[in-house]
C-alpha cells in the first residue's frame, strides 16, 4: 500500500528536521528519501520543497543531475553492470547486451515484473575482478555470458 | 595484553570480499578455535594488500607466506599443515605464470618486489577498524610532531621540500597550494579530501580509504595545522559504502582519543570532520563542482579565478586534495621533506600509485618510486599479459589521459613524461590492451563516459564531446569516411582549448593519442570496414565450421535469442540476422567450432 499523504509529509518533516536552518542539506536529505521511499516520489519532493524552502525547480534539477537519485520507481534487485574501462577492455557490454536481451530490458529500466532494475554504472572500483556486475550490495566478479544469468536469478 | 606467536591476516577488500573472502575468515576463526589454537594464533581483517586477481589473500606471520585464491575449502589445511605442524601448504603459494615456481615469502614476489610503500604502507597490514594498530605503526607520530616541535610555517616547508604533487590528476605541487591557502584572508578556512573516485581504472583512494583510512585523517590534520584551517569534509562516493563505514569507526575512535575536536593532544589546535557522501557525477572530482555539490547544489564547475584557496567552500579559503595526496603527508612529516624527495625523479618525487588492470595476469594495485618504466610495471610485476598475447597499448589516467604504445614501454613514468607522450598521470589508471583490444572502440568508450558526464554548463564540453561521440560511433559501425577524422581531430582540438574545466579540457585525449599511435586501425575501420581486433560488434560475426560441429547442441541450449538451429543429423548454423553477437556460443562450445570473423 502507498503511503498517504500525510503520513509522507511527516516522515519528510522528520528527515529534514536536522538540516533546518543549517547549510549543505538538500543532497543528504534527498539520499534519506530515497533510502526510505526506494526512489524519489513526486509527492515527497514537493514536501520537501515546502519544507527546506527550496523551490522544486531546483530540488529537480539536483535530483537528475546526480546518477544516485530516481524518480521511478525501481525493481526489487538492482542489477549494476559496471562499464569501466578495465570492465570494458574484458567485454561488459557483452554481459549488458546479454543481460538486456534476456531480462527484455532497456538500461535504466525496470523488468514489468518489478523484479530487477538494470543500471550501467561508470565504476564499481573493483577493477582487479574485471569484468563485475553488482547485484544489490554483492560485487560478483570475473564474470563470463554464460555465468551471468545463473547469478541474476539466484536473486529472487 | 596477550603474545600470539602467529598472526592471520584475511583480506578483507572489496576485491577479495567478492571472492569469498568472508567464508574464508569464518572458516578459519572456527577451525583455529576447534583446534585449540585462538590463544597462540590471532586472525586479522585487513584492508586491500593489492593483488585482487589472486584474492581471497590470506597471509601467516610471522613467515609472511602468501596464499593466493583460499576457499573455506582450503583452511583446514592451512590449519592443519601451517599453523600446527609448521608446514606450508604449497598447492596455495603464488606460482610465477611463466617458469612455474613457487614463492613462500610474499615479499619475493615479483609484485610486490618493486613496490615501494608510502601511501599504502598499511594496506593489508593492519585493521583498519582499530586505531591502536595504526598507532602501533607510527600513526599520529607526525601529528604529535607537528603541534609540540613544529611551528604551521614549519610543516609547510617540510611539505614543499618534499616536492609532492597532487596524486588526483593536475599534479599541482601541494606545499604551493597550501601556501597559496594560508596566505589567504580570513579566519575561517577549511580543509577537503577529494574521495569521489570516479576515474574508471582507478581504485587506490579505495584501498586507502578502506585499508587505513587514519593515514588520510592525520594528513588531514597536518594540512589543517600548516594552513589554519579547523574544519574538513571528506567527500566520499556513494559507490564505496565500506570507505565511509570505515571513516565513521576511524573518526569515532579519534574523537575518543582525543585526536579529533577541541583541543588536540593539550594543544590550541581544533579540528573538526566531516564526511559527506556524493551523489554520482564524475564532474564532482573537478575541485570547484565537488564544493558546489558539498553545499548542496548541483555539482558544475564554476570558472577560476577566484580561486579556492581564496574563495572555496561557502565563500572561504579552502584546500583540496584527493586522498593519496593526504596519505603520503604523515610520512613526509614523520621522516622528512628531504627523504621523500629523495625518491623519485627530479621532477617527479616519491611514489605513485597505479591500478593495474585490464588483459594483464596479475592484477591489482602497485605503488612504485616516480621514474619506473611501463615495461616493469606491466611485465615485471604485472606478470605480462593474459593468456600469453601480444602487447598492444597501455591506456593511462582514465577517461583524461591516453593511449600509449609498446614503443612507450621504457618510458619512465612521471608527470613530464606522460604529457609529452600525450597521456597524463590522472589518478594512476593503467588499463592494459592487447590484440584483441580495438582501439577506436577504445576511444569511443571514452568519448561515451564523457559525454554522460559533461555537465552541460559550458557548450564545447556538451556539444562537442556529443559530436565526438557521433562521429566514433559512425566509424565503428563502418559508416564513416575518411574525412571524419578530420573533423575528429578538429573537434578535438577545440574542446580542448575552450572548455571550462578539466573535464572538458581533457576529454580529447584518448581520442588524440589514439588518433597519433592508431591511425591505421581507424583506417581500417573506414577503408575496408573491418575491426582488425574482432571487438566491434557491427563489423563482426559469429559462425560456427560444419566440419568441427559434432551437433551437440550445447550452443542453440544456451543461445539467449534462440537463433541457432540445427539437429543431431545437421550441423548447426547461426541466424546472422538475429545474431546479437554476445559470445554465448563461443564460450560454451567444446569443440571451438564457433569463431569470430
Amino acid at each position: 500500500m502507498s503511503p498517504t499523504k500525510a503520513s509522507t509529509e511527516e516522515r519528510i518533516r522528520q528527515i529534514v528536521a536536522p538540516w533546518k536552518g543549517g547549510h549543505g542539506g538538500t543532497i543528504p536529505v534527498l539520499q534519506e528519501v530515497q533510502k526510505e521511499f526506494g526512489y524519489l516520489p513526486e509527492d515527497a519532493l514537493m514536501a520537501v520543497s515546502k519544507e527546506m524552502k527550496i523551490p522544486p525547480s531546483e530540488l529537480y534539477g539536483v535530483a537528475t543531475f546526480y546518477a544516485q537519485f530516481h524518480l521511478n520507481p525501481r525493481g526489487r534487485h538492482i542489477i549494476r553492470v559496471c562499464r569501466g574501462t578495465a570492465c570494458h577492455v574484458r567485454g561488459s557490454l557483452i554481459l549488458l547486451d546479454k543481460i538486456k536481451k534476456v531480462l527484455q530490458v532497456e538500461e535504466n529500466g525496470t523488468t514489468e515484473d518489478l523484479r530487477y532494475t538494470l543500471e550501467p554504472v561508470a565504476c564499481v572500483g573493483a577493477c582487479g575482478l574485471a569484468p563485475v556486475m553488482m547485484v544489490d550490495e554483492d560485487t560478483h566478479g570475473r564474470l563470463t555470458p554464460d555465468k551471468i544469468m545463473e547469478v541474476i536469478n539466484s536473486y529472487e | 595484553m596477550a603474545l600470539y606467536r602467529a598472526h592471520v591476516l584475511v583480506c578483507k577488500g572489496t576485491g577479495c570480499k567478492s571472492s569469498g573472502a568472508a567464508p574464508v575468515y569464518d572458516a578459519l576463526k572456527e577451525e583455529i578455535t576447534r583446534r585449540g589454537l585462538d590463544k597462540e594464533v590471532m586472525l586479522v581483517e585487513t584492508g586491500c594488500h593489492g593483488m585482487c586477481e589472486m584474492g581471497p589473500i590470506v597471509v601467516v606471520y610471522p613467515e609472511g607466506s602468501l596464499y593466493c585464491r583460499v576457499t573455506a575449502d582450503d583452511v583446514a589445511e592451512i590449519v592443519e599443515e601451517h599453523l600446527y605442524k609448521g608446514r606450508l601448504v604449497q598447492r596455495l603459494l603464488y606460482t610465477t605464470p611463466e617458469d612455474k615456481v613457487k614463492i613462500p615469502h610474499y615479499r619475493d614476489i615479483p609484485f610486490y618486489k618493486k613496490q615501494f610503500r608510502i601511501a599504502l604502507r598499511n594496506c593489508g597490514y593492519i585493521n583498519p577498524d582499530n586505531i591502536e594498530e595504526y598507532i602501533a605503526r607510527d600513526g599520529y607520530v607526525a601529528l604529535a610532531k607537528a603541534l609540540t616541535a613544529m611551528d604551521p610555517e614549519d610543516v609547510l616547508a617540510e611539505v614543499k621540500t618534499s616536492g609532492l604533487r597532487g596524486r588526483g590528476g593536475g599534479g599541482f605541487p601541494t606545499g604551493l597550494k597550501w601556501e597559496f591557502c594560508r596566505r589567504a584572508k580570513g579566519d575561517k578556512k577549511y580543509v577537503i579530501c577529494n574521495a569521489d573516485e570516479g576515474d574508471p581504472g582507478a581504485f587506490m583512494d579505495r584501498s586507502i580509504l578502506e585499508g587505513d583510512p587514519h593515514a588520510l585523517i592525520e594528513g588531514m590534520m597536518l594540512g589543517a595545522y600548516a594552513i589554519g584551517a579547523d574544519e574538513g569534509y571528506i567527500y566520499c562516493r556513494a559507490e564505496y559504502p565500506l570507505a565511509i563505514k570505515r571513516l565513521g569507526v576511524a573518526m569515532a575512535q579519534c574523537t575518543e582519543y582525543g585526536l579529533l575536536g577541541d583541543n588536540i593532544m593539550g594543544t590550541d589546535f581544533s579540528f573538526h570532520l566531516h564526511v559527506k557522501e556524493g551523489a554520482g557525477a564524475f564532474v564532482c572530482g573537478e575541485e570547484t563542482a565537488l564544493m558546489a555539490s558539498i553545499e548542496g547544489e548541483r555539482g558544475m564547475p564554476r570558472p577560476r579565478p577566484p580561486f579556492p584557496a581564496n574563495k572555496g567552500l561557502w565563500g572561504k579559503p579552502s584546500n583540496i586534495n584527493n586522498v593519496e595526496t593526504w596519505a603520503n603527508v604523515p610520512s613526509i612529516i614523520r621522516e622528512g621533506g628531504e627523504w621523500f624527495a629523495s625518491i623519485g625523479t627530479e621532477k617527479s618525487k616519491g611514489t605513485k600509485v597505479f591500478a593495474l588492470t585490464g588483459k594483464v595476469n596479475n592484477t591489482g594495485l602497485v605503488e612504485v618510486p616516480m621514474g619506473t618504466t611501463i615495461r616493469e610495471i606491466v611485465f615485471d610485476m604485472g606478470g605480462g599479459i593474459l593468456n600469453g598475447r601480444k602487447f598492444k597499448a597501455v591506456q593511462i589516467g582514465g577517461p583524461s589521459g591516453g593511449c600509449l604504445t609498446e614503443e612507450h614501454l621504457d618510458l619512465p613514468v612521471n608527470y613530464e613524461s606522460l604529457t609529452a607522450a600525450g597521456a597524463i598521470m590522472g589518478s594512476g589508471g593503467l588499463v592494459v590492451m592487447d590484440e584483441d583490444t580495438c582501439m577506436v572502440d577504445v576511444a569511443r568508450f571514452f568519448l561515451e563516459f564523457t559525454q554522460r558526464e559533461s555537465c552541460g554548463k559550458c557548450v564545447p564540453c556538451r556539444e562537442g564531446t556529443k559530436q565526438m561521440l557521433l562521429t566514433l560511433e559512425k566509424i565503428t559501425s563502418g559508416k564513416g569516411k575518411m574525412k571524419d577524422l578530420e573533423t575528429l581531430e578538429e573537434l578535438a582540438l577545440m574542446v580542448k582549448e575552450m572548455s571550462l574545466c578539466g573535464l572538458g579540457q581533457t576529454a580529447p585525449n584518448p581520442v588524440l593519442t589514439t588518433l597519433r599511435y592508431f591511425r591505421d586501425e581507424y583506417e581500417a575501420h573506414i577503408k575496408d570496414k573491418k575491426c582488425p581486433a574482432k571487438a566491434c560488434s557491427a563489423l563482426i560475426s559469429f559462425v560456427i565450421d560444419a566440419e568441427k560441429c559434432r551437433k551437440c547442441g550445447i550452443c542453440a541450449k544456451n543461445c539467449p535469442v534462440d537463433c541457432i538451429a540445427g539437429d543431431r543429423n545437421t550441423p548447426y548454423v547461426i541466424d546472422q540476422e538475429r545474431c546479437i553477437k554476445c559470445g554465448t556460443c563461443l564460450e560454451v562450445c567444446p569443440f571451438q567450432a564457433v569463431s569470430k570473423v
